[in-house]
């Protein structure tokens, strides 16, 4: 076997056939590969994000709770003083109206009073008059002695 | 084969000749200088080029693949272990799509057989003067780089099958059930020689077929390239460049078909009738 020009045929053909390679073969395999290179990235960067986000929702969900808990305690809080209010007022209410009831008896027992009292009064007028006309046995003149049995009435 | 111009036929057998060493009939051991001496050896000698490229393409196979995998990461794959990440997804497909035992052998012994095969058909393509001149260089008279293209080491690997398939068959089924599977079928035990023979020609035709096909593909391939070698040299490329081109295809399938059919020869060694 001796060199010659096979060898630089050869040479050629391998030249040509690498470019080929390089051309039409390699980039098809690259691209295979940074597209599962790329695949592999983003799943790893989803997983990553999802968990982040289930942490981010998990402390989400434990302030709207610990809020929920608060606002929970103010509004029975609230509704304890209101409570408290009303009672309150009710019983300002009652003792008011009891006040009120006891006044406007009074009033009515006041007024009876007066009226028994002027009826009494009229009565024990008719009745000195009567009494004086009867005594006397004579006809008196009621007009003329009114003035003084009205006098009589008012001293008693 | 030191004539200053080789006659085309003196060009083709030089260069479909390996490097043989062993024992010389006269009592000696050494390199076989032509065709005739290495014949004349017989079955004591060894083919240095096919054993040494083999081993050499071996170990980068191995190299590669454990480099990838002692620096694998959980994250986003860089680019030898995204590689090597592809390859082993490919073959674990593979083999998931085809053998149904349990076996922590299959696997691997998949993935090595077809980067492996792959790296030694792959040397197809180096064009077929370049390493010889440089090995003819330092002195080497005969060098066959491609390891496939000699039957010795086909049937090696093959036969490592076949024993790797009489052993899961005796494994899974007993000595007694790898018996009864040659001899009492199909035609039942009163036609038991008549069994033994059809199971035993189809038993060793594994092997055998396994070996010869990849030999015979990858030879063809590497005679094809010296005959094309042969011709003028500012005419080569219109062949050559097109041959190599269809023979990428050639020898990921040539290793592809390899590997499947080892799957498929161990998976029906495991299966139980």
């Amino acid at each position: 076997m001796n060199l010659n020009l096979t060898l630089v045929g050869q040479a050629i053909s391998f030249a040509i056939f690498v470019w080929f390679c390089m051309k039409y073969v390699w980039p098809p395999v690259m691209e295979a590969m940074q597209a599962r290179q790329k695949k592999i990235a983003d799943g790893l960067d989803a997983a990553s994000r999802a968990a982040r986000d289930l942490e981010l929702a998990q402390e989400q969900a434990g302030k709207q709770l610990r809020e929920g808990k608060e606002q929970a305690a103010l509004i029975i809080e609230q509704a304890n003083k209101r409570a408290n209010q009303i009672v309150d007022e009710a019983k300002e209410n009652a003792r008011s109206e009891g006040a009120r009831l006891l006044a406007a008896a009074q009033a009515e027992v006041e007024q009876e009073v007066n009226r028994a009292k002027e009826e009494l009064r009229a009565q024990v007028s008719a009745l000195a008059l009567k009494g004086a006309e009867q005594v006397l046995n004579a006809s008196i003149d009621e007009k003329a002695h009114a003035e003084l049995v009205e006098k009589l009435a008012a001293e008693l | 084969m030191a004539g200053a111009n080789p006659t085309p036929s003196e060009y083709i057998q030089h260069h479909l000749q390996n490097l043989t060493f062993g024992l010389h009939p006269d009592g000696t051991l050494g390199f076989a200088h032509g065709a005739k001496e290495a014949a004349d050896m017989g079955f004591w000698a060894v083919h240095v080029d096919t054993l040494g490229w083999s081993i050499f393409l071996g170990l980068i196979f191995t190299f590669l693949f454990r480099k990838a995998a002692k620096h694998a990461t959980t994250g986003v794959p860089g680019g030898l272990q995204n590689f090597v990440e592809i390859m082993v997804e490919f073959v674990d497909q593979s083999v998931k799509d085809t053998f149904h035992g349990r076996s922590s052998l299959i696997a691997p012994l998949a993935l090595t057989i077809f980067c492996w095969v792959f790296l030694m058909n792959l040397m197809d393509l180096v064009p077929v003067d370049f390493l010889p001149a440089l090995f003819m260089a330092m002195g080497v008279d005969y060098m066959k780089v491609v390891p496939t293209t000699d039957v010795n080491a086909t049937l090696g690997m093959s036969i490592a099958v076949f024993f790797l398939i009489i052993y899961y068959s005796i494994k899974v089924k007993g000595v007694g059930g790898f018996v009864g599977e040659l001899t009492l079928q199909p035609f039942g035990k009163w036609m038991m020689p008549f069994n033994l023979l059809l199971e035993g020609v189809g038993l060793i035709a594994k092997p055998i077929s396994l070996a010869l096909r990849l030999f015979g593909n990858l030879y063809a391939g590497e005679l094809i390239f010296i005959l094309i070698a042969i011709m003028p040299f500012w005419i080569q490329w219109a062949l050559s460049v097109p041959w190599a081109i269809f023979h990428i295809l050639v020898i990921t399938l040539q290793a592809f078909i390899f590997m499947m059919l080892t799957i498929v020869y161990l998976s029906l060694a495991c299966e139980d009738h």
